[in-house]
């Protein structure tokens, strides 16, 4: 089984699907020669041409309306956008037509379109390169949304979204381009349904769940949480619209504590529809409150200080603490 | 080095393109610059532009056939007009006045071309061979489209300004693969098609149309973008939305622009076929602004009295689409007066029709409305679904049981 970054992996993941199916074609700004910004798609270009890995004009909107148009002809567009503070301009095709074309013509189209989007911050980069706005999509009926916290779902999310009938957001932790793993590039075993949740550690006194580039984070804290005598589990969502609250809620059933964290500002994110979610289903199980470990309600700070934004170990394990104290 | 570089000064526009560009700049009509005109206000063919030829190859019943589609739609238009005002639509969005452009663009395009409307294309739609009716389910309220867009290659209304352009490019793009993958695999090429962009002279101001523009040179997708420029944008005038004639940005993408008299269905005709054609055969985009009026409002919502003059309005009549074809027909003795009574006798069958469509609707369920969300299965639709369906037969079980607090039973039977 190859051992290999995040990055090459979900090149290969694209690599494969341009070879499965020659419907399928890459879009972007500078994904071409350049191979992306990321490097994510290097290669890509000289291997399938400039036909199916396409160096779009600079223009969001305009990648994703034409993708949605190529769609419409029976192609199948994977659509890069540089950043995730850069999706706004093509905010509109992707919220207004994008998720909503299947619903409104009644099932007669669909629109199997792939949006990439590196996201999230921990690179000490300028204002727009380090956001979450995956909250803004998966508000929106009619759109998926995956994130891969390692190789081996980098890889078969890239494959599973591209094959997916519906239109797809994939967010990649940028932080995370770099971390290796293995991948197996044959069998995606228990990433098959790339919208169930994993258990990435089992635990019993209380649950974390995170996604994308927090999972190591998590993973770290209940390290740290067992060195205290604490036994914690961590839920991978790894599918943030659905969201998979059968895993989260049985989690949360036998453990009984859930602390949710996301990089993304904990007013309005994903973490209070966890909360409150979980509360409706298995109130009576809580032994604390749901607690959210987020952003805060600024917009991203500047990188020198970013440190104190995201959420580490130590927050997580903060939030641990004020759970265990009920 | 640097001059071994790509130039950034376009040495190598292909010297067609500037003696296309060249042959526009020379059509002339009435003080505009490069708008092209077939009839006159009187309904005389003039045949002093290049394409005078294409109108004067139309056969008698191909002229008869295009009034025939005006007058249709313009009846069918007022009754969709009536049906709002009973309050049988929720909005109407008229397109009297704009006939000719709809219908003399709509019949330049071949099956296998693709449409792409905003929400004002009902005589397009015609064209299309789309049931009229099925343009109502949206004003109804029973469907957000209501045609298969597949069946006639004629899209569903797109009602965020001109977020179906860039549509209309990517599917062209699509169009331009189909034929080189064929191609490289050896199979036969695909019928040549291109695709039509429709939008108004408010929707070019959208960043969508810009960079559709780009994406279409850049790419030279077979698509033609027609702006009908019908003067205002709900209460605002074209010239809040461009300081130029419209149809000049075409130049600064690198590719041919034009007018055409929009109210003139032959001139229509024949500049969009030219431009199809110019598409289907690998030369690139065209824009053709198709200058035109909206006799009444934006749609039902607005007033037009409270932003335009009557004397606009009197100046545009005088240029009226079908009362200028009638003239040209009557004039060349191509339509007699039981031609005219025939057509309006069919108009009327047209509306009745529709009206009787209209009442007959049926609402779907929301349920069935939830079921097309995803193309694939959803837990969420599913779970909140499932909810949906207990909940509405908790209200079923109280009327069943004919009790006097069936509001109570109702709340019970739901979660």
């Amino acid at each position: 089984m190859p051992t290999m970054t995040l990055a090459k992996a979900i090149n290969a993941g694209l690599r494969d699907a341009l070879a499965a199916d020659e419907m399928v074609m890459l879009m972007g700004e500078d994904i071409g020669s350049l191979g992306g910004v990321y490097r994510v798609t290097e290669g890509l270009k000289a291997e399938f041409g400039e036909d199916r890995v396409v160096d779009s004009p600079l223009a969001e909107s305009g990648i994703v309306g034409t993708s949605i148009g190529l769609s419409l002809r029976g192609y199948r567009p994977v659509g890069e956008i540089q950043f995730d503070g850069f999706v706004f301009p093509g905010f509109n095709q992707i919220t207004t037509q994008l998720a909503k074309l299947h619903a409104r013509s009644r099932g007669q189209l669909t629109v199997p379109v792939t949006i990439r989007i590196p996201y999230g911050g921990g690179i000490g980069s300028v204002e727009h390169h380090s956001e979450s706005p995956e909250a803004l999509f998966a508000h929106t009926a009619g759109l998926r949304i995956l994130t891969p916290s390692n190789p081996h779902d980098g890889y078969w999310m890239t494959r599973q979204a591209i094959e997916c009938e519906d239109p797809v957001i994939l967010f990649e932790p940028k932080r995370r381009y770099w971390l290796k793993g293995e991948v197996d590039l044959e069998d995606p075993g228990t990433s098959a349904d790339p919208f169930r949740a994993h258990i990435v550690r089992e635990g019993s006194d209380a649950t974390v769940v995170a996604y994308g580039p927090l999972v190591p984070v998590a993973l770290a804290a209940a390290e740290a949480a067992a060195e205290d005598g604490r036994s914690v589990e961590v839920v991978d969502l790894r599918s943030l619209s659905p969201i998979d609250f059968e895993t989260v809620t049985a989690s949360v059933r036998k453990t009984g504590r859930l602390v949710v964290a996301h990089e993304a500002p904990t007013f309005g994110g994903l973490g209070g529809e966890i909360a409150a979610r979980v509360s409706e289903r298995a109130f009576l199980s809580l032994e604390a409150p749901v607690i959210r470990v987020g952003g805060f309600h600024m917009p991203y700070p500047v990188s020198k200080v970013e440190g104190q934004y995201l959420p580490d170990i130590d927050r997580i394990l903060e939030a641990l603490d004020r759970a265990f104290a009920y | 080095m640097a001059g071994e570089l790509p130039t950034t000064e376009f040495d190598d526009i292909p010297e067609e393109l500037l003696d296309e560009l060249e042959a526009l700049a020379h059509e002339r009509t009435e003080g505009h610059v490069n708008m092209v005109q077939l009839l006159d206000e009187d309904g005389r063919f003039l045949n002093r532009s290049h394409f005078a030829e294409r109108a004067a190859s139309l056969s008698v019943d191909e002229l008869r056939a295009l009034y025939r589609d005006m007058a249709m739609i313009r009846r069918f238009d007022a009754e969709a007009t009536a049906l709002q005002r009973q309050g049988q639509l929720s909005l109407w969005v008229p397109v009297r006045g704009q006939e000719a452009a709809q219908i003399g663009s709509g019949r330049a395009t071949l099956p296998q071309d693709y449409i792409f409307p905003t929400y004002r294309e009902h005589g397009v739609a015609l064209t299309r061979g789309v049931e009229l009716g099925e343009l109502l389910r949206q004003f109804r309220g029973v469907s957000n489209g209501g045609w298969d867009p597949k069946e006639n290659n004629f899209h569903l209304y797109t009602l965020v300004l001109a977020a179906q352009v860039p549509h209309a490019v990517g599917y062209a793009m699509g169009l331009q693969r189909d034929a080189s993958r064929a191609a490289a695999a050896g199979r036969e090429l695909p019928e040549p098609a291109a695709t039509i962009a429709y939008f108004g002279d408010g929707a070019s101001s959208e960043g969508d149309v810009h960079e559709s523009m780009v994406f279409a040179a850049s790419f030279k997708a077979p698509v033609v973008f027609f702006c009908q420029n019908n003067q205002w944008a709900i209460s605002v005038p074209t010239q809040v939305q461009s300081r130029i004639p419209l149809h000049n940005r075409a130049k600064g993408y690198g590719f041919p622009g034009l007018r055409v008299d929009g109210n003139d269905v032959l001139a229509v005709r024949a500049v969009t076929e030219w431009a199809l054609e110019r598409a289907r055969s690998g030369k690139g985009p065209v824009l053709i602004e198709a200058y035109t009026y909206r006799q009444g409002a934006h749609t039902t919502a607005d007033d037009p009295t409270k932003y335009r003059l009557t004397a606009e309005e009197e100046s545009w009549l005088a240029k009226d689409p079908i009362t200028r074809f009638e003239k040209f027909l009557r004039a060349e003795g191509h339509a007699d007066e039981a031609f005219f009574a025939e057509v309006a006798a069919e108009a009327e069958a047209l509306a009745a029709k529709s009206r009787r469509d209209v009442l007959a609707f049926e609402a779907p369920s929301l349920a069935a409305e939830m079921q097309n969300v995803y193309a694939e299965r959803h837990p969420l639709v599913e779970e909140e679904l499932a909810w949906h369906l207990e909940y509405e037969a908790g209200f079923a079980d109280a009327d069943a049981g004919a009790d006097a607090n069936a509001d109570t039973d109702a709340a019970e039977g739901g979660r």
